[in-house]
C-alpha cells in the first residue's frame, strides 16, 4: 500500500502537497470499500445462481418475475429484507441477540482481506495470510452459539450447539488439508503460495498435480470445507425439516440478511483458498501474466483468479444440490473417524514426498527428463 | 491529532486489516439502522412471543444439552493446538530436513495414540 501511495504521488505531482499518510488512507479506505462492494454483490448474485441452479438441478424455473429472467430478484430480496421490522423477542437476551450477527458478518468479511485477487492485489498481503483465515473465520462460531442461546428458543440453541460442534470438529481436517500448500510454498503468505505454484505452463505448476498427496488433500480440503460453511450435505445445523433453520430461527429482516450474507461470504473464502492453494491462484494456464504490460498483467491475473473461485463455487452448489443430508452421528464419524486421521496420514505422505524428491512435484521431474 | 496521525505507522501489513473490518462493521450497523428508520413498528403478543411452530411454550428454552458436545469441544482443543504447532513447522520444513520429519512424525504419532484412545473409549460415538 505504502509503495503504491509513493508511485501515486510521485505520477500526480498535485498530490505532494497532501501529507502522505491522507494519501495511504484514503488508498486503504478506497481499497476497503471496494473489496466490500465486490463481496456484496457477489453475495447478492450468488444467491440468485444458488436458487437458479437449484431450479435446473430440480427441473423447475427458479426465480424468474423480477426483471429478465428474474436477474434483478437478489435486489428486491435485499430491499425487502431492509423494510421489515426490526423485531427482537420479548424473552430474548437483548445485548447478545444483537451483538451475534455482527459478529458472524464481520467475521466471514474480514478473511476477504488476505484474498489474492491477482498480481499484487490483495487488500493486505499478510505474511501469516492462510493462518490469518483459520483465526478469523472461528468467529462465525462464538456468533452461531450466541445467537443460539440469546433468542432463548428450544430450536434456536439445539441449532446453535449442533452448528457449533460441526464447525469445530470440520475446522481440524480443514485446517490440517491446507497445510501441504504451506509445505511446497515455505510461507503462510497467500501471494507466495499462488507464487509457488507458477511456470510449466502455468497449469502443471498446481498444487494439484504436485504429488498424488497434495491431489488428495484438495478433495480432503474440499469435503471438510463444504461442511464446515454449513452446505447441504452437512446442513444439520439448518435442517429445515428438523430445525425450522436452527440457530437463526427468530432472526427477521435485516439481521436474517446478514447471517445469509455471512453464509454466501464463507462459500466465496472456501473457493478462493481453495483457487488460491491448489489451483494455481491468479496463474494464467499458457501464458506468464508477468510479462504483460502492469496494468493489463493486474486485470487478467483477476480476471482468471475469479473464473477459477466461481467455478468452485459452482461446484460447490451442484454438490448442495445433489447429495442427500447426513445424520449427526454419520456427520461426526465422518469427521473423527475418516477425515481427521486421513489428513494426519497425509499430511505425513506430503512431507516425506518433499524430503525424498527434495521439493519436486511429479510435473517438474517429467519436465527434467525432457529437459 | 495531526502529531497522532504522523505517528501512526501506515505502512503496518495490519492497518489495512484494521480499517476494512472499521467499514464492514459500519455498514452492518448502517442497515440495522436502515431498517430500524424504514421498517414498520407494530406490537403484537404473539409476534413477540417465542416461536415454537404456533404452540405456546411449556417449558423454558433453557434445555439440557448433551455432554457429547463438552467431549467435541474438548477434542477440538486438543488438535486444534496441534494444527496451530504445525504451521510453523510447514513454513520451516525445508529448513529442518529430515530431523523436523522425524519430530512431526513423533508428534503426530502421539497425537493419533490419543486419538485412538479417545476412539476406543468411544468418544467419538455420537450416541
Amino acid at each position: 500500500m505504502e509503495s503504491l501511495a509513493l508511485s501515486l504521488v510521485k505520477s500526480f505531482p498535485a498530490l505532494s502537497a497532501a501529507p502522505m499518510w491522507a494519501v495511504s488512507l484514503a488508498l486503504m479506505v478506497t481499497a476497503g470499500v471496494v473489496v466490500l462492494v465486490f463481496a456484496l454483490t457477489f453475495e447478492g448474485v450468488g444467491s440468485l445462481v444458488l436458487r437458479k441452479v437449484a431450479g435446473d438441478i430440480q427441473a423447475r424455473i427458479g426465480p424468474n418475475r423480477v426483471g429478465p429472467n428474474g436477474i434483478l430478484q437478489f435486489l428486491a430480496d435485499g430491499v425487502k429484507l431492509v423494510l421489515k421490522e426490526d423485531l427482537i423477542p420479548e424473552k430474548a437476551d437483548r445485548f447478545l441477540f444483537k451483538l451475534a450477527p455482527y459478529l458472524v458478518f464481520v467475521g466471514s468479511f474480514a478473511a476477504f482481506v488476505v484474498v489474492p485477487f491477482g498480481v499484487g492485489l490483495s487488500p493486505a498481503d499478510l505474511n501469516i495470510g492462510v493462518y490469518y483465515v483459520m483465526a478469523v473465520t472461528s468467529l462465525v462460531v462464538i456468533g452461531v452459539m450466541l445467537a443460539g442461546w440469546a433468542s432463548n428458543n428450544k430450536w434456536a440453541l439445539l441449532g446453535g450447539m449442533r452448528a457449533a460442534a460441526q464447525i469445530v470438529s470440520y475446522e481440524i481436517p480443514v485446517g490440517m488439508a491446507l497445510i501441504p500448500a504451506v509445505l511446497v510454498a515455505g510461507s503462510l503468505s497467500l501471494q507466495d503460495i499462488v507464487r509457488s505454484q507458477g511456470g510449466l505452463l502455468g497449469l502443471f505448476g498446481w498444487n494439484l498435480f504436485h504429488n498424488p498427496f497434495t491431489f488428495f488433500s484438495f478433495i480432503l480440503y474440499f469435503t471438510a470445507a463444504q461442511a464446515e460453511t454449513n452446505q447441504t450435505p452437512f446442513d444439520l445445523p439448518e435442517a429445515e425439516s428438523e430445525l425450522v433453520s436452527g440457530y437463526n430461527v427468530e432472526y427477521s429482516g435485516i439481521r436474517f440478511g446478514l447471517f445469509f450474507l455471512a453464509e454466501f461470504g464463507d462459500m466465496f473464502i472456501v473457493a478462493a483458498l481453495a483457487t488460491a492453494c491448489f489451483l494455481g491462484g491468479w496463474n494464467v494456464p499458457f501464458f506468464n501474466a508477468a510479462l504483460l504490460p502492469p496494468l493489463w498483467g493486474n486485470l487478467l491475473s483477476l480476471g482468471v483468479f475469479l473464473a477459477k473461485a466461481f467455478l468452485m463455487v459452482l461446484v460447490m452448489m451442484w454438490v448442495r444440490w445433489t447429495l442427500p443430508r447426513l445424520r449427526v452421528d454419520q456427520l461426526m464419524r465422518m469427521s473423527w473417524k475418516y477425515l481427521v486421521p486421513l489428513t494426519f496420514v497425509n499430511l505425513l505422505g506430503v512431507s516425506l514426498w518433499l524430503l525424498l524428491f527434495r521439493g519436486k512435484g511429479i510435473p517438474q521431474m517429467i519436465a527434467s527428463v525432457f529437459g | 491529532m495531526a502529531r497522532f496521525l504522523e505517528s501512526v505507522n501506515f505502512a503496518d501489513p495490519y492497518f489495512p486489516v484494521l480499517i476494512l473490518l472499521a467499514i464492514a462493521l459500519a455498514m452492518a450497523v448502517g442497515f440495522v439502522l436502515l431498517s430500524q428508520a424504514l421498517g414498520p413498528k407494530r406490537y403484537d403478543r404473539i409476534k413477540f412471543g417465542v416461536y415454537e411452530c404456533g404452540v405456546d411454550p411449556l417449558t423454558p428454552a433453557a434445555v439440557r444439552v448433551s455432554v457429547k458436545y463438552y467431549l467435541v469441544a474438548i477434542l477440538f482443543i486438543l488438535f486444534d493446538l496441534e494444527t496451530t504447532f504445525l504451521y510453523p513447522w510447514a513454513v520451516l520444513f525445508r529448513s529442518l530436513g529430515l530431523f523436523g520429519f522425524i519430530e512431526m512424525a513423533v508428534f503426530v504419532g502421539i497425537l493419533l495414540v490419543g486419538l485412538v484412545y479417545a476412539w476406543k473409549k468411544g468418544a467419538l460415538e455420537w450416541q
